[in-house]
């Protein structure tokens, strides 16, 4: 059979071509009550739903960050809130050329018989979820699959079965008009060196590439969101370059040019260090047939939520701040970033949470 | 696990990016005893060794042609043939900048519980072999696997298994220091139209990849040879632009920017149509990371073997309608094919003979 060819397709394919514009990238705002709130405990904020939404909306009304996203992924509840003056959210991005993306998983549960692996649902009723999303103003959605590096992990059965999962989602995805983002997020923890994120990174994509074909996804619409080639938490640092290098020749080996951008994830990198990798990736010079850009949320995020702390008086610095990050990040995609950012504090800080769960 | 990285690895990327250097292609010239006694008795040339060695001779030595090809697949018997005057073949092509190439598969065999289709046999015995065959001078090597298009064909049963017959010859050529050349060559016999043909070579190709992968295969250091994406030979015919287009958009799903060319197959295409083809490709403005080019049997030699006629008096005539379709396949490479080459007899006569077995 051919891939989708649907009443969506050329939506898809343009939303999915917008996204991965060079100087773009997406603002993955998407935590879930659950994780907002961990955010929340960190600067003493109380989580309820009047600071998830004055939260977003200093994200999303920051002057002059909108033109350097394309996209920016939200939690369910967020898709319907609007500003304090009454206008909509998605109304908000609309407006400054950003598209609204959703989270449509419903996070993981444990495989029976692994050590520990897991896989994602959220495929049932899918399809009538995404018609609602849709409606409410959403163009592409995400779906997070994880898996982790072990002595014998990801076993291939959590690679199948994760594989699986995301090919069903971006079809359902694509038959209702969102653009899926396939986020096949291998965790950084762990004592590994660079060559077996690598290795484990290319035959994951694999998978991920041969059950996408298998289920007809019209790759020409959907995006990846991929873990860069890193060595594991626990194991010795490298430089940007070799990030870079390791990454970009994993994708190489895996994906599809037809495939119009990469939206990398930052996993527990630094806002600063997530900038740089991204940036030495954009440099280099090598076979790329993809855009590489950000879908970031922490390293994106964290210097904002600590200027901000909850306090009215610091809507503005905080703002500031976030203008700083995600102009360091267009530059980024640009291979344009000279380093030093409007970062306040926080922003070379470690953003890794051991096994980390949204 | 990784992709192989042994001893040969950096010759076999250096090898296989040759192959595919703008402006030339491969000459296949690796037609078995019986096959070339078909296109021997077409002229009413006797099927003796010496003529056989002859005919090689005379394309190989043709003046001017050599600088057109990067590499000639030879059957086994003409690897350690010479010329009249007693030079080894292999050194003719490699002073003329030309890697020796070599077919290493037995053929195919019917799959039981099918409606005629087949699997390919080889690899009894395969890494000896290989390794001779580099002691020999070959440095890439040649594997036809066959699928045909039908109401229920081609079965995931003969994609699977041609797909990993595919995949275990590469891996274990290049253990052996030779670059794989992948060929799953989808029939043009039938009725269907063209975008049953490109859905068809989606699906294939993305099989053939993931099993590259499963079996570690570098694939930087290898090459696809495989068939255009065209109607079925009896459906009514397109232009070169839409058999580029289908054909390009076919790699872009499923051929990651690793593999540094694709070596087209001519199947039952004219010398014209092939060249003509392969032009519009390399003037189509889209995402192509990976050279296009050619490996042409029929299409390089029908006008020099019906030129030549077995006769010693011809060999000129034969040897400069060669140069012909080697320097216009040359520029089909580059997109610069003007189409206005003296057609020699032949020249655009169609090959194609139904279910061709080589």
């Amino acid at each position: 059979m051919s891939c989708y060819r649907g009443k969506y397709a050329d939506e898809l394919i343009k939303n999915a071509a917008y996204i991965g514009t060079p100087g773009k990238g997406i603002l993955a705002a998407d935590e879930s009550t659950g994780t907002i709130g961990k955010r929340f405990e960190s600067i003493k904020v109380d989580n309820n739903e009047e600071n998830r939404r004055a939260l977003r909306e200093l994200l999303f009304t920051a002057p002059g960050v909108l033109p350097f996203l394309s996209g920016v992924i939200l939690f369910e509840e967020t898709l319907y809130q609007k500003t304090a003056a009454g206008k909509p959210f998605v109304d908000v991005m609309k407006e400054g050329g950003v598209l609204p993306g959703i989270k449509v998983d419903k996070g993981t549960v444990e495989l029976a018989g692994t050590d520990g692996e897991t896989t994602t649902q959220g495929l049932d009723d899918m399809a009538k979820r995404c018609q609602q999303y849709y409606t409410a103003g959403a163009r592409f959605a995400k779906w997070r699959a994880v898996l982790k590096i072990g002595p014998n992990l990801p076993s291939q059965l959590a690679i199948n079965e994760n594989a699986n999962g995301l090919a069903r989602y971006a079809i359902i995805c694509q038959e209702n008009g969102l653009v899926p983002i396939v986020e096949p997020e291998i965790l950084v923890d762990g004592s590994h060196d660079i060559d077996r994120c690598a290795d484990v990174t290319e035959r994951v994509l694999a998978a991920c590439y041969k059950a996408l074909n298998d289920h007809h996804v019209l790759l020409e619409g959907t995006l990846l969101k991929p873990n860069m080639v890193t060595p594991g938490s626990d194991a010795k640092k490298v430089a940007p370059e070799v990030i870079a290098e390791y990454t970009v020749r994993a994708l190489q080996r895996t994906m599809p040019p037809a495939v119009p951008a990469v939206v990398f994830l930052s996993g527990g990198q630094s806002e600063e260090e997530a900038t740089v990798n991204l940036n030495a990736m954009n440099k280099l010079k090598t076979k790329k047939p993809w855009s590489l850009t950000f879908s970031y949320g922490r390293a994106l995020q964290q210097s904002t939520l600590k200027a901000w702390a909850g306090k009215t008086e610091n809507v503005k610095k905080a703002q500031e701040n976030f203008h700083g990050r995600c102009k360091a990040n267009s530059e980024a995609t640009l291979g344009t970033y000279q380093g030093g950012a409007a970062g306040s504090e926080g922003a070379s800080e470690s953003l890794h949470v051991k096994d980390y769960k949204y």
